[in-house]
């Protein structure tokens, strides 16, 4: 019995206390995303702020209902997209896509992903990787949004 | 050895079915107890649809040739099977590729009608249920979107049965129709069909219920249960994917318009239009699927010769023991009714603060395959205050044993996610 293969104790502390939950003002875009073969949502918010030439990422608030994977994750993608530059938030996005694109094989980048790299074991299990992914895709979705917004 | 009674020869069954003897994750072995996505299929089934293919195979009702007359000859030859299956005409037998498919080419049907009792419009009504698989929910969304018609429902009691107190208000002089499950696919739960179709019917109204869950899984006789049409698919009852069947009441089928139109379908065709054949070929366009309707009447044979009513009571045991081993388990709730009474072999489950997708995971660590989600029941889901449930569903091959590991599992999970157990 190998269920720690997946459920790594990060991902589990994560999901016993998952960061930045709860919708918080002010923000600049709000969605919903649902995974609709499990029902799984999460309404994300997000709230940007310009620092030079560049928007950064202020704030990263959600409330989420779903599986320790998709909870975890969304609490991983808070930490690590919160105080960033957009773009560089966008490029940890896109590693930690390609992570789950992996079936297993990717080896992370622990400096670009931190504790996102608990999810390598997600990516082999074809089911969950919308769970792992359903956060992330509500992040991007939003601060696209906001981005339009601030134009 | 057992103590439970023996309705069938499970193992002697078990042989029938190879994949049941393979190994999954961790090698552990299979348990599959997830027959309500789709059932496995027995050899005598996989030899039929392969016997088919080499030594008969060329397209029915059409071919000037030997093979083309038995392709025809076996594909109705599986129409007499499954009518005399469910105690129908062959003539009321129509194959499609699904029960999903049986069911919308009756609301498609109902919305190209012009007239007559199966023509709808503003003002009319269609009835469902909370309970309904979205297969027997969404078409008739659709179908009251296209035609104006309004869309109406039975509600769920918090035991998962159909509340037929406002059954007078909700079956009315308006009603059109009245599609309703045989048996919930979430819950198990057996509604009075004939009840309501009798209801129905006093009213004017026609009535479509989904067999899908129960056509497996129980002796189905359309006579007694009385309803116009009934729709089931094959992968679900041992038979291989790709083939569903429509029954349809002679004289219902007879006043109804075609829905897939194409070859074979139609009597005369010029440039200016064209006439159809009379039913079932009027709702069966194109190559039939005769491979997957030989596998099918295979997959009715083997069930037969068990008996139905013994299938039947296999499972009604199994569930028994399911309800009662899985109800002792702390902090895991039962959705639905918790006795066998008008009661199927899907038995789906809450386990406190943990999800199903986690359920699920740990499961399949311990070889038990099992589904996690809202198994195509939303509101049902919704109805029962839950997101979503995992659902170990029973059939034929399944054994008391398995069960067992099923609970041994469902513990292993609440311990590893630290979940309440009292």
């Amino acid at each position: 019995m190998e269920p720690q293969s997946m459920y790594q104790e990060i991902i589990l502390d994560h999901y016993r206390n998952p960061h930045h939950k709860g919708l918080r003002e002010p923000f600049d875009a709000e969605v919903h995303h649902v995974n609709p073969v499990c029902g799984d949502e999460v309404t994300l918010r997000v709230s940007l702020k310009d620092v030079g030439a560049e928007p950064v990422v202020d704030d990263v608030s959600y409330d989420s209902l779903g599986c320790s994977i998709s909870q975890a994750s969304a609490s991983v993608m808070s930490d690590l997209v919160i105080g960033r530059p957009v773009s560089e938030a966008m490029a940890i996005s896109q590693a930690f896509l390609e992570l789950m694109q992996s079936k297993g094989a990717g080896e992370p980048d622990e400096d670009v992903l931190e504790d996102a790299v608990a999810f390598v074991g997600v990516s082999k299990y074809p089911a969950r990787i919308k769970c792992a992914l359903l956060g992330w895709m509500a992040w991007k979705d939003a601060t696209a949004q906001a981005m339009e917004v601030g134009q | 050895m057992s103590v439970f009674p023996q309705h069938l020869d499970v193992e002697a069954v078990r042989a029938d079915f190879p994949i049941l003897s393979r190994t999954v994750r961790n090698d552990k072995p299979l348990v599959y107890l997830d027959s309500g996505a789709t059932s496995q299929k027995p050899v005598q089934v996989l030899d039929a649809e392969r016997a088919f293919y080499t030594e008969h195979n060329s397209a029915a009702h059409r071919g000037a040739h030997l093979l083309g007359e038995e392709a025809t000859d076996a594909y109705e030859n599986a129409r007499i099977t499954v009518a005399a299956f469910i105690g129908a005409d062959p003539g009321e037998i129509v194959f499609t590729k699904s029960a999903t498919e049986a069911i919308n080419l009756v609301a498609y049907a109902m919305s190209n009608a012009r007239s007559g009792r199966l023509h709808l419009g503003p003002g009319d009504e269609v009835l469902v249920t909370e309970m309904e698989h979205h297969a027997n929910l969404v078409p008739w969304q659709q179908l009251c979107e296209r035609t104006g018609a309004t869309l109406r429902w039975f509600r769920v009691t918090p035991e998962g049965r159909l509340d037929l107190d406002d059954i007078d208000t909700l079956i009315t002089g308006r009603t059109k129709i009245v599609a309703v499950t045989h048996q919930s696919n979430v819950t198990g739960t057996i509604p009075p069909v004939a009840e309501i179709a009798r209801a129905a019917h006093e009213q004017g109204a026609l009535v479509l219920a989904d067999g899908a869950q129960s056509v497996p899984h129980q002796p189905v006789d359309v006579a007694a249960l009385g309803v116009d049409f009934l729709a089931f698919s094959g992968h679900k009852m041992l038979a291989p994917y790709g083939i569903g069947v429509l029954f349809g009441r002679a004289e219902v089928l007879e006043e109804m318009p075609p829905f897939l139109t194409g070859g074979s379908m139609i009597e005369v065709v010029r440039m200016e239009g064209s006439t159809f054949m009379p039913p079932p070929q009027r709702f069966e366009p194109g190559v039939p699927p005769a491979a997957q309707a030989v596998g099918l009447a295979a997959a009715c044979d083997y069930l037969s010769a068990l008996g139905m009513a013994n299938v039947a009571a296999h499972e009604e045991s199994l569930t028994a023991y399911a309800l009662d081993t899985l109800g002792a388990i702390g902090g895991v709730r039962i959705l639905g009714p918790l006795t066998t009474k008008d009661r199927g072999g899907a038995v789906s489950f809450d386990v406190q603060d943990v999800h199903p997708h986690d359920v699920g995971q740990i499961l399949d660590e311990f070889g038990v395959a099992v589904r996690a989600d809202h198994h195509c029941a939303w509101p049902l889901h919704r109805a029962l205050g839950v997101a979503a449930s995992t659902r170990a569903s029973f059939y034929l091959y399944n054994t008391h044993a398995e069960i067992d590991v099923l609970a041994d599992a469902i513990r292993y999970a609440q311990r590893f996610f630290g979940a309440p157990v009292g």
